[in-house]
Parts: structure tokens; C-alpha cells; sequence
């Protein structure tokens, strides 16, 4: 029984290995044969799957209804920016008020500088979550959505920081593959590790049910916080990975609405279901992409439709309805793709054949 | 040895708004004992569970465990000090298997941070281990083991009570608070659930305080018995004094032979 169990671990670190080696292998051939726009889709997929996992993992396993997504995000993107442009860009951006002379003369490399996006992010989510993870359901969703609003608003005034409302031009163009999917495919693995440990099943455990939790020893407050925290390290590195991607970075970027998108990948995928999260981020990525025809004009038989502009998040919106009136549970439910549960398919499989055979 | 008090409660009082729920309860358990608590509906027997276990935090009045003033503390913290409960409802994880549900116990008992578990280092890996191995155990000394691997929540219902108190013992209490456990079973499950409690008493050497309506339940097994009526103690003593209390049979046995 135990050699078995080894076994099956050892037969799961190879097919792992296999696995990573294929995802290589196929972002080492999207950069060399994809085009820019098709590369660019599948660099902003990679960092919405990053924003829906971290946000599954607050909403999705701990129960949390957590609204403040897009302000972790900006704090992430901000901090990111201002750390990795070069001084003499930042003369350039900052002509309104002269950036503070503390932050003028930093420029650190692009990684270390995201990881700082996710640090900081990272701490303003301990300090909001202290006082309003005691909160629960609506009145958590209000007290995060405010603090977003929040966020973004310091962001507009503090302009010898953020340069207020006229954001921030000409930060380092990030294009590689290699570093957007390379985060998104680590924050997978950590994330998957988080959730299947003792921490993961406590998140759970507290989304069942916070009284059994509690008189079970789990510290309520210390395992909400160190999810919460989790979950806007990644918002902050994802925001990061934004302002790499689009460039420009100014505060209007990360109004509600873009929690809104997050929240609909987490919804589409399913939550509690880290697969579920990455299917759906590649799938509203991609989707979002691909319905820009619907707003354009359009000539059907001679007859000129006008494009409208937002047309697409009117069918996003119409989407969700859908989900959560019929299809609450979304993609995947609970369930997650795992080597185990591909074995036991395919031994359902030939189980199968061998009975029809 | 079985004169070590183990739970005292002293004019334990708490009141909601204008309404006292529970007033002047005084509650002294030993070591290895086995009391109940009874009353009709909501004469306060749940609130007071909830005081002991750290829910509500009693208006006036004190609670010592093994000596120790536990009054106002955190659930958590009172659990790992080594006092255990079920639920009146059952309040079981429904995502999780039945031994999932019974490891969630063993969490806090992970001396290792959530670096450790992320990566897999052993010192995080071999506690998980021990505590498996411990929870298996005890499945199958409370006959769960068969089960180990289903759904909490898809136990037929007699199965369920018995894993909110396996999920309680693997906390590795010292007093165990059992709220109607015999809640809804037929006579004959009542009566294994009497020799299931007192077999787990004697096994992890616990002492006992539970809430329950079946009279052949607590007669059957409690040594000491406290009868509340609208929050107040309206008598104490053996199974035997209490059956011929008069009061107790006015507030209490009296509604039921009238219902009968």
C-alpha cells in the first residue's frame, strides 16, 4: 500500500515534469511563430489567470467575499512602474510636479520590481483586511469594494508619487512569453500547493462553516488575513505584469468594473476550482479579444448597424446573468484537474472498453 | 484523582437586551464525569455551551477550566486548551471527506509554518503524516474507517453524530461537550450511542457535559444532573433525586406527560 502510494507520487513529479516541459516547448514556439497581437492576447490571458486564481483563492476557498481586486491590482501596477522606469523617463512623465526625489533616481530590474508590486499590495492587504475581515459577506464585499475606490482615489491626489490622474507613460515594454506565463505558471503551482495543504483545507473549513472552524482551534482572523494577504500579493504582481504589458498605467484603469471581469472569470470557472480559474481567464482574455467585431459596424445584407462601444461587457455581463441563474456552479464546480483524477478517467475508460468489448 | 475539578462555572449570568437566558448557573464537574444538562426548550442549556466554549461572553460570572480563569477567551484558543464540542445542528465541512473533516482538528496542531507546507519540507510532511495515522486511529475506534474517504454530509444521519464527535476527540480534549447527541435517534441507536460515550470516556479519559431530551439517554449514563427552566437552575443531584424532584417534575417531566 505505502510502495503504491510512493509510486503514484513519483509517477505525479514526472508527469509533472513532462507537463512543464510541454508548456515550455509551446511558449518557446508561440514566440517565435505567433504574431504580436496573438502574443499580446495570450500575455494579458496569462495575467488574468493570475488575477482569477489569487481572487478564487479569497472568494472561492476561504469564503470571502472580497470585491477589492482592481485596487490591490493598481497599487501592484503603480508600485511596479515607479520602480523599474528609468530616471530619465520619470523627468520626462512627471512635468505637472516633479516626481519626490526619494523615488527619482531608483530603477530596478523588471522581475524584482513586480515582486515589490506584489509585496506592497501585499501589505496594504493585511492593513485593510485587520480591521475589515471581521466582517462578513456583503459588508466584507462593501468595506473592499470602498477600500478599492479608496485606493484609487489616493492614487489621482498623490501625484509627486503617481503623477495623478495623467498616469504613467513609457514604463519598460515587457513582450516575452517566457516572463508573463512564467509567473502565471508558478502562482498556479504555489497556489495548487496552498490550497492541498493544511492551510488550504483550513481556508476551506472556514467557507463551510466559520462556527465548526472556530471551535476546531482555527484562528478565524490569522487564516482570513493570510488568505486575504495571499490573494493581493498575486492582485499586486498581476497589476504589475498589466503595466508591463499595456505600458501606460493611469488610476481610471482599475475602477470596479475590472474587479467586475475578475469576478466573472472566478464565477465562469467555477468557484473553488483553481482549473476552473485558469480555463475561464484564457477563455475571457481571448473572448474579449475576438467580440471587439461587435463593436464595429456592421453590414448585414446592406443595412449599417453603428458599433457601440462597450458592447462587450454588455455580453460579458448577460454571460454572467446566465451563469448564476442556470449554470451556478460554472465550468468546473469544485473540482480540479489533477494526475489523479486524469487517472481515474482513463482507467473508467478502459474499464469501459473492456465491458463493451 | 477523580477529585480534580475539572469545569467550574461561578453565577455564570448572561443576558441578551432585557433578557437573561441563563442567570446564576454554578456547574462543578470532576475529573471522569459524566453530567447533564436538561431542560425544557430554550431554557438556555445551548447558551450556556456557548459561554463554556468561548461563542458568548457571559455578563457576569466566571469559568474556570482545571484551574485556569477561561472566561471571554477566543473559541480557538479555548479549544486548544482542550475543551471540545458538537452541535445541536450538525455542523459538519460539507466539502470534505470524513477524514478530511477529522484533520481539520490536527491543524493547529502543525508545528510547521505555511512555507514549509507549500514546499513540502519534512518537517511539515512528517507531522502530516503522524496525524494522519492518528486520525485513521481513531476512525476506527468510533467505526469510521470503511467510510474514511466519502463525503461528510452523505453519512447517514446517526454516522454524522458520531463524526462531529470523532472530529471533536482528534482536538484532543479533556472535557467534551456533546449537545443533543442522541437528537433524533430510536431507542436502539440511542442505546449504542450511551455505550459508544461512555466506552470513548473511559478510553481518552474524558470528562463529560452534555445536553440531551431523552431521559433513558441521561438517566442512563449521567452521574450528576443540572435542570434549567428559563435560565435558572431549578435543581442539581443524581439521576435519582431529580426523577423525585417535584419541581423538576412541574417544569419539565410534567409538559411531557401532558403532551403524551
Amino acid at each position: 500500500m505505502d510502495k503504491q502510494k510512493r509510486d503514484i507520487q513519483k509517477q505525479d513529479i514526472i508527469l509533472t515534469i513532462i507537463a512543464l516541459a510541454l508548456c515550455a516547448l509551446l511558449m518557446f514556439l508561440g514566440e517565435n511563430f505567433l504574431s504580436r497581437l496573438q502574443l499580446r492576447i495570450l500575455n494579458l490571458a496569462a495575467i488574468y489567470v493570475i488575477l482569477g486564481i489569487s481572487l478564487n483563492l479569497v472568494i472561492g476557498f476561504t469564503g470571502m467575499f472580497s470585491l477589492g481586486h482592481a485596487g490591490f491590482m493598481c497599487v501592484g501596477a503603480y508600485t511596479a512602474a515607479i520602480l523599474s522606469m528609468p530616471p530619465a523617463t520619470k523627468e520626462l512623465v512627471y512635468y505637472m510636479v516633479p516626481i519626490n526625489p526619494a523615488l527619482a533616481n531608483i530603477q530596478w530590474g523588471i522581475i524584482p520590481a513586480a515582486l515589490a508590486g506584489g509585496v506592497v499590495a501585499a501589505i496594504f492587504g493585511f492593513l485593510v483586511g485587520f480591521p475589515a475581515l471581521r466582517l462578513r459577506d456583503d459588508y466584507l464585499a462593501i468595506a473592499t469594494l470602498g477600500f478599492a475606490e479608496i485606493i484609487r482615489i489616493v492614487v489621482t491626489n498623490t501625484t509627486s508619487i503617481t503623477n495623478g490622474s495623467l498616469g504613467l507613460k513609457d514604463i519598460p515594454s515587457v513582450k516575452s512569453i517566457w516572463v508573463y506565463w512564467g509567473f502565471a505558471i508558478l502562482t498556479i503551482l504555489i497556489l495548487k500547493a496552498i490550497v492541498k495543504s493544511s492551510w488550504g483545507y483550513a481556508f476551506k473549513a472556514i467557507r463551510d462553516d466559520e462556527i465548526a472552524a472556530e471551535a476546531m482551534g482555527i484562528n478565524l482572523l490569522k487564516h482570513k488575513l493570510l488568505s486575504f494577504t495571499i490573494g493581493a500579493f498575486f492582485a499586486g504582481v498581476a497589476g504589475a505584469l498589466m503595466a508591463y504589458l499595456i505600458t501606460s498605467i493611469d488610476p481610471t484603469m482599475f475602477r470596479f468594473t475590472f474587479t467586475f471581469q475578475i469576478l466573472l472569470i472566478v464565477v465562469l470557472g467555477g468557484m473553488g476550482s483553481l482549473t476552473g480559474s485558469v480555463v475561464a481567464g484564457v477563455l475571457v482574455a481571448v473572448g474579449m479579444e475576438w467580440l471587439r467585431f461587435v463593436e464595429q459596424d456592421m453590414n448585414i445584407f446592406g443595412y449599417v448597424i453603428h458599433g457601440i462601444s462597450g458592447m462587450r461587457m454588455v455580453i460579458f455581463s448577460v454571460l454572467l446573468l446566465l451563469i448564476v441563474l442556470f449554470y451556478r456552479q460554472g465550468l468546473l464546480g469544485t473540482k480540479e484537474l489533477s494526475w489523479d483524477s486524469l487517472r481515474k478517467l482513463t482507467s473508467r475508460r478502459s474499464k469501459q472498453k473492456e465491458v463493451s468489448e | 484523582m477523580s477529585s480534580e475539578k475539572i469545569l467550574e462555572t461561578k453565577n455564570l449570568t448572561i443576558k441578551f437586551g432585557g433578557l437573561t437566558a441563563v442567570s446564576d448557573l454554578n456547574l462543578d464537574i470532576s475529573k471522569g464525569q459524566i453530567v447533564g444538562l436538561i431542560g425544557p426548550n430554550g431554557a438556555g442549556k445551548t447558551t450556556c455551551f456557548n459561554m463554556i466554549t468561548g461563542v458568548y461572553r457571559p455578563t457576569v460570572g466566571n469559568i474556570i477550566f482545571r484551574g485556569r480563569d477561561i472566561t471571554g477567551l477566543r473559541p480557538d484558543f479555548i479549544t486548544k486548551l482542550g475543551i471540545a464540542r458538537t452541535f445541536q445542528n450538525i455542523r459538519l465541512f460539507q466539502s470534505m471527506t470524513v477524514l478530511e473533516n477529522v484533520m481539520i482538528s490536527k491543524h493547529v496542531r502543525l508545528n510547521a509554518s505555511l512555507l514549509e507546507g507549500v514546499l513540502h519540507l519534512p518537517r511539515y510532511t512528517k507531522a502530516r503524516r503522524q496525524h494522519l495515522e492518528e486520525c485513521m486511529g481513531l476512525l476506527e475506534q468510533v467505526g469510521l474507517a470503511d467510510v474514511a474517504n466519502e463525503k461528510g454530509t452523505s453519512l447517514p444521519y446517526g454516522k454524522q453524530r458520531r463524526l462531529e464527535i470523532a472530529r471533536a476527540l482528534a482536538t484532543q480534549p479533556t472535557l467534551l461537550l456533546l449537545d443533543e447527541p442522541a437528537a433524533g435517534m430510536n431507542p436502539q441507536e440511542s442505546q449504542e450511542l450511551m455505550d459508544f460515550i461512555m466506552k470513548i470516556r473511559d478510553l481518552y479519559g474524558l470528562t463529560i457535559l452534555l445536553i440531551e431530551h431523552h431521559m433513558e439517554v441521561v438517566m442512563g449514563i449521567c452521574e450528576k444532573i443540572t435542570v434549567l427552566d428559563y435560565g435558572k437552575t431549578i435543581a442539581q443531584g443524581t439521576p435519582a433525586e431529580i426523577q423525585s424532584n417535584q419541581q423538576v417534575i412541574k417544569a419539565y417531566l410534567g409538559t411531557v406527560e401532558e403532551n403524551a
